[in-house]
């Protein structure tokens, strides 16, 4: 395992259920299983990936980790201290070094603020800085982040979708965080732009030495970006190790399926490769299927796969995978 | 040429909105042979979905407006055609696929309902064979237990078997051209992946021809036999696909290929990146469009708007630079 000084953030066995209630009472009859039970660390300065279809449950690992909902089970210790365990102040002044980027840089900035009220606004609710401290922060933030200084007093509409989320990661800056959820950034923007937008998350990471974790559904931009992957699958983490492990010997049924379908943009190469196309939709999270959560779509199930929850082991050194019959893939 | 199933000529089209008149089509002209797959792509605003629906006389008026062109298919000018004939054509004869499936079904009807009524409208079937060759088409489509699904609503499906049934509605009437806008992109990869194969194998045994929208020069290099790039409502770039991605030509898709990070990324290399936004245009530029953003541009590039040229056979750019040479061509 890593060098525990170098972990900053350890997270275990992550549970985190929305309860859904019926009828006039509101008695509850089920729950979304969103996330299942998910272990991963993230190391200092590393950027962990976290991929996986739509409503697999990324987001709300994210939102969970911030500590926007309060998990149903399991441990999230940041810089060695449990966050589950924080109450009231002691959580909100631990917030400031933990900080998100939203997918929808046109619903995440308050229309009615200027850009400069925006980026300043956690400077005020922390109370870290006087009216001129703040000016120039925000002045020194706009130029971090590519804009010029001189926007300050417009308002989001005025922007274009790349440049409100430059906005966005300024005011995810404003605090000095140590460690940044980046959710699906740039999946709103435009191609020319979402280039822009990721190059500056680099350079920002190794400007500040910041920690993130990337979420997003495009395994392209995953690999760019990443130090080492989790494949999320309906609420639990598939396969995770390092960057390159992931894309070049994946171990699970899932991972390999997944990278299959992704076009390259190249015909020569694209003719090249072969497919595994997945049958059917993922299933409800409400009702997960029993045993592996993929077995429903897996080409390579078997009776067991129903009846056991597959372990999460390492196959590899820092190499995790949940299947049963992944052994057949480590050569 | 006579060999052209479509043949779009000059096409041009604006919307009037409060802060002036939009140029969203400024004189569009390509053609679509039998059988072929046409990639449309470019970032978002660039023109494809106007274009395509102007072709199919779709675009509301106002605020929208053809202001010229022609677009012939077997023979007639569909922009010149009566209202009753291009209802036909659409009908029957050139289909299209629209981005969000929501918004083309209606929600208060059947699957069922909504795909037996242009059967019976354009082909003249009874409502049983309606019925018999909906099921068919909802199967071919590879959508399980087709018969009983006739009786859902579209809610009752997930977001690729919505794209399944939108394929199984434009194929009923075994159209000669299916446009598809951006059929794939509200969908996973894994779904992604199924509809792109099921629309491979629905072309080769059905022999229409496609136009398949699209931002994501990913799904068109796996699709497309040829391709054509939009920017600011210009056709900039037209090529065979393999000649596309290993010669780009126009600076602005040799930056969009250069800024995509790849699934098979050999080492991390910095993203090529084009800097500012693709522009909204209250003008019919008298430069080229990309100037302002583009890294090639030289002092004649201010001055006029390049025309499309041939570079190669079958090639053509809308630009004054030869990017092998950084020379003006
Ligand atoms: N506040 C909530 N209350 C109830 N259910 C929720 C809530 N937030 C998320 N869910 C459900 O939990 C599951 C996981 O959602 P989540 O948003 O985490 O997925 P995701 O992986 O981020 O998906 P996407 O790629 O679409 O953003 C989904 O089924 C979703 O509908
Ligand atoms: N009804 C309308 N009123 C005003 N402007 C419009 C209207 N429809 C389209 N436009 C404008 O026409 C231009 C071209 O739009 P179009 O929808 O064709 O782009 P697109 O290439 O299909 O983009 P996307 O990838 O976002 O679908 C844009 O600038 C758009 O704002
Ligand atoms: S555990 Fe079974 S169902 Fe799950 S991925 Fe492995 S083989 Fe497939
Ligand atoms: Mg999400
Ligand atoms: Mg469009």
């Amino acid at each position: 395992m890593a060098d525990e000084n170098n972990v900053l953030l350890r997270v275990e066995n992550l549970v985190m259920h929305f309860p859904i209630y019926r009828g006039v009472i509101g008695r509850q009859v089920g729950a979304v299983h969103a996330v299942d039970g998910v272990s991963f660390t993230v190391k200092r300065g590393e950027t962990l990936g976290l991929v996986g279809e739509s409503g697999c449950g990324k987001t709300t690992t994210g939102r969970t980790i911030l500590r926007l909902y309060k998990p149903t089970a399991g441990n999230i210790v940041f810089d060695g201290v449990d966050l589950v365990k924080l109450k009231g102040e002691e959580m909100r002044q631990m917030r400031r070094k933990l900080q998100m980027i939203f997918q929808d840089p046109y619903a995440s900035l308050n229309p009615r603020m200027t850009i400069s009220d925006i980026i300043g606004e956690p400077l005020i609710v922390y109370n870290v800085a006087n009216a001129k401290e703040i000016q120039e922060r925000v002045e020194h933030l706009l130029e971090i982040v590519k804009l010029n200084p001189a926007f300050a007093n417009r308002y989001p509409h005025e922007f274009s979708g790349g440049q409100r989320q430059r906005i966005g990661v300024a005011r995810a800056l404003a605090l000095q965080p140590s460690f940044i959820v980046c959710d699906e950034p740039i999946s709103a923007l435009d191609v020319s732009i979402q280039a822009q937008v990721i190059n500056l998350l680099e350079d920002l990471q190794k400007q500040f030495n910041l920690t993130y974790l990337f979420i997003a559904h495009d395994l392209s931009v995953v690999r760019h970006i990443s130090d080492r992957v989790a494949v999320m699958y309906l609420g639990v983490i598939a396969e995770m190790a390092s960057r390159d492990e992931v894309y070049k010997s994946p171990l699970h049924p899932y991972t390999q399926a997944l990278l299959s379908a992704v076009p390259i943009p190249d015909p020569v190469e694209d003719a090249k490769r072969k497919r595994t196309i997945l049958e059917g939709d993922v299933p409800s999270p409400v009702n997960p299927p029993s045993g592996c959560h993929f077995r429903t779509r897996c080409p390579i199930a078997k009776q067991i796969c129903s009846e056991q929850k597959p372990e999460f082991r390492e196959l590899r050194p820092d190499h995790f995978v949940a299947c049963h019959f992944a052994d057949q893939f480590v050569n | 040429m006579p060999d052209l199933l479509l043949d779009v000529q000059g096409l041009e089209t604006t919307f009037k909105t409060p802060d002036g008149v939009v140029h969203a089509v400024n004189g569009v002209s390509f053609g679509l042979k039998e059988g072929e797959t046409l990639g449309v792509v470019g970032e978002s605003g660039c023109g494809k979905t106007v274009t395509m629906m102007s072709v199919l006389r779709l675009i509301q008026s106002p605020p929208g407006k053809i202001v010229a062109g022609k677009a012939f298919f077997f023979g007639q000018d569909l922009l010149q055609i009566s209202n009753e004939d291009i209802r036909h054509v659409r009908g029957a004869q050139i289909s299209m696929i629209f981005q969000d499936p929501m918004t083309s079904l209606n929600p208060v009807l059947t699957i069922g309902y909504q795909m037996e009524e242009p059967l019976i409208l354009h082909i003249g079937m009874s409502q049983k064979q309606a019925r018999t060759r909906a099921a068919e088409l909802l199967g071919m489509v590879g959508l399980p237990n087709a018969k009983e699904r006739l009786n859902d609503y579209p809610h009752q499906f997930s977001g690729g078997m919505r794209q399944r049934v939108m394929i199984a509605m434009a194929l009923s009437c075994s159209p000669q051209i299916l446009i598809a806008d951006e059929p794939t992109t509200a969908l996973d990869v894994t779904i992604q992946a199924q509809i792109t194969d099921l629309v491979k194998r629905l072309r080769d045994e059905l022999g229409m021809a496609i136009i398949w929208i699209t931002h994501d020069l990913g799904i068109v290099a796996g699709l497309a036999q040829r391709v054509i790039v939009m920017y600011g409502g210009y056709i900039i770039e037209e090529a065979p696909v393999r000649e596309l991605y290993a010669n780009p030509r126009h600076p602005y898709t040799l930056g969009l290929l250069g800024s995509l990070p790849r699934v098979d990324e050999k080492e991390h290399t910095r993203l090529f990146s084009i800097e500012g936004q693709p522009p909204v245009l209250y003008q019919k530029p008298e430069v080229c469009p990309f100037a302002p953003r583009c890294k090639w541009a030289i002092e004649h590039c201010w001055k006029e708007n390049p025309m499309l040229e041939s570079v190669a056979p079958e090639h053509r750019i809308a630009c004054w630079v030869d990017t092998k040479t950084g020379r003006a061509l």
